[in-house]
């Protein structure tokens, strides 16, 4: 039954770095139904919070993480609005559809960006591993982007959806 | 256990629940200004607490081994769980790090 369960959910989020882990959580709540396995689960925690982490630092420009303990810093220091980051999951036949965007300054060359390794941003210790973890844990993975405009990341992963029981019929 | 810790020329950086790009300029800052005492030769990162790491998590550790790395230090990873060994492999970092 859980497998025909259909389900759709849209989140607007201010792009802070305390927000990947609320879409994180948002998105393993969002497929707890389909009785994922653990692993599955971190697949898609880390999806997400890849591609949110993405919209936030590279889309918007929003650096700032953690300050120390306790004090996080939320404020683009030039006192600029952050920007928001969409995110919206679909349940479909037991597949997983998320979608993410931004509105922040957009990708010049997809390609290149996608390349494992590759970061923009070396002067913040970035791994440039993102896409490539968002490619190796989703089944698909679509990045749509034009510089100015923003960025949609599509990704998508089957669920397992084992039952917990075995019910006799 | 204290976050930072320095034992037998060791810096003991045990990380948090959730290593994310949240966590990760804390994180570098505070186990870059230990590295910079010239007791410290080696870094120990302690996953013990952590359920989830991304690739910011990754940027910490590379980050860590180029400074170390060239003045002979090693780079130590100790209880490792199941997503973050996962990333680990995933990233390659695992060549570069001794995972106990």
């Amino acid at each position: 039954m859980n497998g025909k369960m259909e389900n759709e959910m849209e989140l607007l989020f201010d792009a802070i770095s305390y927000n990947e882990g609320l879409a994180r959580v948002a998105v393993a709540a969002f497929v707890s139904n389909l009785n994922p396995t653990l692993e599955e689960l971190a697949d898609v925690k880390t999806a997400v919070s890849e591609a949110v982490t993405n919209a936030i630092i590279h889309g918007y420009g929003n650096v700032e993480g953690y300050a120390g303990k306790g004090r996080p810093v939320q404020k683009p220091a030039d006192g600029k609005k952050p920007g928001k980051v969409r995110m919206l999951c679909k349940l479909e036949r037991g597949v997983l559809k998320v979608l993410i965007e931004d509105r922040g300054k957009g990708i010049v060359n997809v390609g290149k960006a996608m390349e494992p390794l590759f970061t923009t941003r070396p002067d913040l210790e970035r791994s440039g591993m993102g896409f490539a973890f968002m490619e190796a844990f989703m089944d698909d993975l679509q990045v749509e982007s034009a510089p100015g405009v923003g960025t949609i990341v599509r990704m998508q992963k089957k669920m397992t959806n084992d039952p917990w029981i075995e019910v006799a019929q | 256990m204290e976050e930072f810790q320095v034992i037998d020329h060791c810096l003991m950086v045990k990380l948090p629940k959730e290593v994310d790009h949240h966590q990760a300029g804390y994180y570098c800052q505070k186990a870059d200004a230990f590295l910079f005492q010239p007791e410290v030769n080696h870094v120990v990162f302690d996953f013990e607490d952590t359920e989830f790491m991304d690739s910011s998590g990754i940027g910490i550790i590379m980050g860590r081994y180029k400074k170390i790395a060239p003045l002979g230090g090693k780079v130590y990873a100790i209880n490792v769980g199941k997503q973050v060994k996962r990333i680990l492999d995933l990233s390659g970092m695992s060549k570069l790090l001794e995972v106990l």
